[in-house]
């Protein structure tokens, strides 16, 4: 084996933080891939000792650009060890500024760090390269100009409700900070209309609703207008949705929890729809430079081994659901909400992903507007309580890239136990104590690899097709 | 003018912001004026091997590197070897490039209160012995030493902020390359003056709730959040509430507040980031400039001059009681 050819890729830029992949080869094939998340910080460790309401200060400094998805979960834990949920309306305008992080997230990927790659010389003679390299050449391009710019302009909605962007305090367990008035309503549907303007022009070139009611890949590919059509005319001539498939199991802890239900709902899916239970959620550590057993995040620790041993290759944990891997993000959420389109997706691989997150910018713009309108000036947006003594709490929460969850525990009014589970720690865990690959490692196996190529481009694709956030990933 | 960016142990949040620059966006405010990125995590084309001959032709010296601009800090744990975060793909620690790259470049820029002074990476027991590019917490020396200079002659600039404003990046690299920014115009803690001469307080909606010390008692009152709830605005600086956030924000806009995050240290303040402690039900920390036996006085002086309308406002989620009006002398 030791003659088997061998790539390390990295710096691997456009994910959010520090990812290496090496690679096995044979016969122009991924045979095996192991993913690196070469940073460590220690959040979890920072938060013990510390006062429980730090954690809404100390959490979303873990990422910055899924900044209000830590808040809402660690508000969401917090809660859950006070015993106290928003107030309807403090939900509400939680779930909107959250939403509005999520869609930002989901624009600055497809523009920044996904489409670049398809203005590559590699793909030049393409019917579409010339588009490509007109729109989406990286920091040049016209359609990255028009989204930065667009994205910019929507997070108005963020500085209005939240102060700023990222790492906010203005989500609190009994609600949010702000109680917006009747004039900060209508600033939030006017940054609303400008931004479908904007999606409906640009990204879709047609109305949200159309693609939104898209019921099947083959309708789906049909799809021409906008950059959305461009993506998916140069994902069926490089089939795309061949490359990097996944396993078809999904996992969505609910997106938006509101007082009349998720705005996308809880559960696993794995062929069918069921009840989201995490009883037998673990965090394995065979493959990670990490002590300790293999653990419930609420009995879980982290100790980096600091001497780094042989045949780990990751501060990432490996976490595991009744043994099992699962894919989180966009597409499993939608398949999860029963979209059709996301279930005729489902199993699928770049395309697949990157179609996922189109469909709920689409559908999230729409729960945007719908929570706008819901807007009630007069109403209370939150709620006042006491950290108690002896508790714990779960903070489950769907950040852009996935499921995001907090397992806090306090004792004698500190906190004793913080561990977190992030979306890339499920997407891009290393090996497990049995040997199986996380879903990156799995997806990687059979991308081609051309003669030559030192940072493969198909390895860019499936890579980046998850939009991995890595210092969330090892916090 | 070439930036070559790195992020080394932070959040990334900081090029978040920088991404919702406006009027003109980010690409158009530095592009326009000749800044150019050589390589940058987020935004560039180049990946893996690509990324590394740019950094390989900057470290040996073929491509001359202007601005080198370091956001997170820079973990030197386990004991030293910085292996805590090695930079993908090259078999080397952050703190070993940091220390290659430095002295090459024209001047170097610490982007954040992580790459500044440490930030919150160093918080709680700093696990993985971060530390800032020339300062560790408030004090000169981080993985440079107290006397480096870069070859302008300018220390580490530091655009502390957590995260930084947009604006305060921009202007930064925007000064470096029109040779408007020396060493007159940075305080004494490597901080840019344009933004670091100004406190959170200037500008802030709750000042006629602080002239009063009408004082929200939770959060989502609209009061002045000093006394009770941990507001350091009128010791913080940044120029937040005079030129806000994402449109029209600040952190006490949002109704939370201000933990000075633009300061060395202030991810440990010794209390609860949102609780204002106290001696004797005595707030702990005086306004800037401001002589404790004056403050005292025109404290309890102020309180016992408060309007009823203010009083009752400050602890309301909105306003309950607007300004009397005063009818126009004269008239009919």
């Amino acid at each position: 084996m030791s003659d088997t050819p061998r790539l390390v890729v990295g710096p691997f830029n456009r994910v959010e933080g520090d990812l290496e992949v090496h690679l096995e080869l044979a016969e122009g094939y991924v045979a095996s891939a192991r993913v690196n998340a070469p940073l460590y910080r220690g959040f979890e460790r920072m938060l013990e000792g510390k006062d429980p309401r730090d954690a809404l200060t100390i959490t979303p400094r873990i990422c910055g650009i899924c900044s209000i998805s830590q808040s809402a979960a660690a508000a969401r834990a917090l809660g859950a060890a006070m015993g106290v949920a928003p107030t309807p309306q403090g939900a509400a305008m939680a779930a909107l500024i959250h939403a509005v992080e999520n869609v930002s997230d989901h624009l600055t990927h497809f523009n920044l760090f996904f489409m670049p790659d398809f203005a590559r010389p590699v793909y030049a003679g393409h019917v579409w390269h010339d588009r490509a390299v007109a729109r989406f050449t990286a920091i040049e391009g016209s359609a990255i100009r028009t989204a930065v710019e667009a994205r910019a302009k929507l997070m108005h909605i963020l500085g209005l409700m939240a102060g700023k962007w990222p790492h906010t305090l203005a989500i609190q367990p009994g609600g949010v900070t702000r109680a917006p008035g009747p004039r900060d309503k209508i600033r939030i549907e006017t940054t609303l209309r400008a931004f479908r303007r904007y999606l409906e022009e640009v990204l879709f070139g047609a109305p949200l609703e159309a693609f939104a009611a898209l019921s099947s890949a083959e309708e789906m590919m049909r799809w021409q207008t906008g950059d959305a059509g461009l993506f998916l005319e140069i994902a069926q001539d490089l089939r795309l949705n061949d490359l990097g498939r996944g396993a078809g199991r999904y996992m969505s802890h609910g997106a938006y929890p509101l007082e009349t239900g998720h705005g996308f709902a809880p559960g696993l899916w794995g062929g069918g729809l069921g009840p989201l239970d995490l009883s037998g959620l673990t965090e394995d550590l065979s493959h990670a430079w990490m002590l300790g057993a293999e653990a419930h995040p609420f009995a879980g620790e982290t100790r980096p081994d600091e001497a780094m041993r042989e045949g780990a290759y990751s501060w990432c944990k490996a976490p595991r659901l009744n043994g099992q891997t699962f894919e989180v993000g966009a597409l499993a959420r939608q398949v999860i909400d029963g979209h059709p389109l996301a279930r005729d997706l489902a199993g699928g691989g770049v395309l697949a992903r990157v179609a996922g997150r189109l469909l709920e910018i689409a559908r999230t713009q729409i729960f945007m507007e719908e929570l706008a309108r819901g807007i009630d000036p007069a109403a209370r947006f939150m709620i006042h309580a006491q950290i108690p003594e002896h508790a714990r709490g779960v903070g489950l929460v769907e950040a852009a890239r996935g499921a995001l969850g907090h397992w806090l525990r306090i004792e004698r009014g500190r906190i004793a136990g913080y561990q977190i589970i992030a979306p890339t720690t499920w997407n891009f865990s290393p090996r497990d104590g049995q040997g199986v690959p996380g879903p990156l490692e799995a997806a990687l196996v059979g991308a081609p690899v051309g003669e030559g190529e030192t940072t493969p481009v198909s390895v860019q694709h499936i890579v980046r097709s998850f939009d991995p956030c890595m210092v969330c990933t090892v916090h | 003018m070439n930036v070559l960016w790195l992020q080394a142990s932070g959040c990334g949040g900081c090029t978040m912001s920088l991404l919702c620059a406006e009027d003109p966006d980010v690409f158009e405010t530095l592009g326009g004026a000749g800044i150019r990125f050589l390589w940058h995590p987020s935004l560039s084309v180049e990946t893996g091997v690509e990324a590394l001959r740019i950094l390989e032709a900057v470290e040996q010296g073929a491509v001359a590197l202007d601005v080198l601009a370091i956001e997170g800090a820079i973990a030197r744990g386990p004991r030293g070897t910085g292996k805590f975060q090695m930079l993908a793909g090259t078999g080397r620690s952050m703190l070993d490039w940091l220390r290659a790259l430095a002295p090459l470049a024209r001047d170097v820029v610490a982007v954040g209160t992580c790459a500044a002074y440490g930030g919150v990476t160093s918080a709680g027991g700093n696990p993985s012995d971060a530390v800032g590019v020339q300062y560790e917490g408030a004090h000169a020396g981080g993985v440079l030493p107290p006397e480096f200079r870069a070859a302008s002659g300018l220390p580490v600039i530091n655009v502390a902020g957590c995260p930084t404003h947009p604006g305060w990046v921009t202007e930064t690299l925007l000064m470096l390359s029109e040779g408007a920014l020396g060493a007159q115009d940075l305080d004494a803690l490597g901080r840019p003056l344009f933004y670091a001469q100004h406190l959170v307080h200037h500008g802030c909606p709750k000042n006629e709730f602080y002239e009063y010390k009408a004082s929200a008692v939770g959060l989502s009152d609209m009061g002045c959040m000093m006394e009770h709830l941990g507001c350091i605005g009128t010791q913080a600086v940044g120029d937040c509430n005079i030129r806000p956030w994402n449109g029209e924000g600040s952190c006490t806009r949002g109704g939370y507040p201000c933990i000075n995050c633009t300061a060395p240290e202030f991810e440990e303040p010794r209390h609860p980031f949102t609780q204002t402690p106290k001696v004797a039900g005595i707030p702990v920390g005086l306004p800037t400039d401001m002589p404790k036996a004056w403050f005292m006085a025109l404290a309890s002086l102020s309180k016992a001059a408060t309007p009823p309308r203010i009083a009752r406002n400050a602890t309301a989620p909105r306003i309950e009681v607007p300004p009397t009006l005063r009818k126009p002398r004269g008239g009919t």
